[in-house]
């Protein structure tokens, strides 16, 4: 079944806490060379078939209720089946 | 004045919230987030809690509940809507007030008896303090920290739509000590301290929070 993903993440002049305490975390874990990390969340949708409309209805979805636009951004893109296979 | 409480999955502090008014003089209605029904109130409260678990984001999930298409409906005409904490969160996400409610910046759930300025002593939840009046009322909450863009906060900033401020301690990172903002027209308060667990000596901080359930009716008889 073909897989919709909407990424989400907070807007770059917005403060991302959790990003922060990530990258915090880092150097005492002994990993050094992380400049920045910023934390979003992934949505996988599954839909029957990939056509215009269906992903114009899940624009809108990703805008009214999976993102707030006011402080995050989203990306809303079909994956590939190849991409898929990859994992 | 009859004053709804609504209680959605996973409210905490709706009992709370339905004795505050009720020692301000008021009528308490228990609402429920199902319904499509105001029952005839005078008034909303959101009240706080983790509802839905605070999943997606805090009160994201809420504000698409049945009764939040009656309570959109009435606060753009002017009924009065008090959000707090969740509460709050839900006016965010409803887009009733501007800007939105991130993890504290110091990630750390904080509970503590807060210093507030009630700097905007007009709104219809806000008539019975003096402006500049301090308050102390508890705190609780792991998503306070209030965010908008410059030109908004300009904007609440300029237009006294800043209710409350946090005094002495900036509790969760808020911008410019942001505690409660109001709409334009100032029936819509969201704030993110709990004025309904300070109105009786007995618990509590003290009875400072009282006045953010007096306040209506010392509007409507005033």
């Amino acid at each position: 079944m073909p897989r919709v993903v909407v990424d989400v993440m907070p807007k770059p002049e917005i403060l991302d806490p959790q990003g922060k305490a990530v990258l915090g975390a880092l150097p005492r874990l002994g990993f050094t060379g992380v400049t920045e990390v910023r934390q979003g969340k992934r949505f996988e949708l599954e839909i029957p078939e990939v056509t215009d409309e269906a992903l114009a209805q899940i624009d809108k979805l990703a805008e009214t209720f999976l993102a707030n636009t006011v402080i995050e951004n989203y990306v809303v893109r079909v994956e590939e089946p190849a991409e898929e296979m990859a994992k | 004045m009859k004053i709804g409480v609504i209680t959605f999955p996973g409210t905490l502090d709706d009992v709370d919230a339905q004795r505050a008014v009720r020692v301000g003089g008021n009528e308490a209605v228990a609402l429920w987030h199902g319904d499509h029904d105001l029952q005839g109130v005078d008034a909303v409260i959101l009240p706080g809690g983790f509802s839905y678990g605070d999943y997606l984001r805090c009160g994201a999930i809420s504000r698409f509940a049945p009764i939040m298409t009656e309570v959109i409906e009435g606060a753009q005409k002017g009924l009065p809507v008090l959000g707090i904490c969740n509460g709050f969160q839900m006016l965010v996400e409803s887009h009733l007030l501007p800007g939105g409610l991130l993890r504290n910046d110091h990630l750390k759930f904080i509970c503590r008896d807060q210093k507030l300025r009630i700097e905007n002593a007009s709104t219809a939840w806000t008539s019975a303090f003096r402006k500049d009046q301090e308050i102390v009322v508890p705190l609780k909450n792991g998503e306070g920290q209030y965010v908008a863009d410059d030109e908004t906060v300009k904007r609440l900033e300029g237009e006294g739509r800043i209710v409350a401020r946090y005094v002495d301690v900036n509790p969760n990172g808020s911008i410019n000590d942001i505690a409660g903002i109001t709409n334009e027209a100032g029936n819509v308060v969201g704030l993110m301290p709990h004025p309904e667990h300070a109105v009786e000596r007995l618990t509590g901080s003290g009875t400072d929070g009282l006045g953010f359930f007096t306040s209506l009716a010392e509007k409507a008889f005033a």
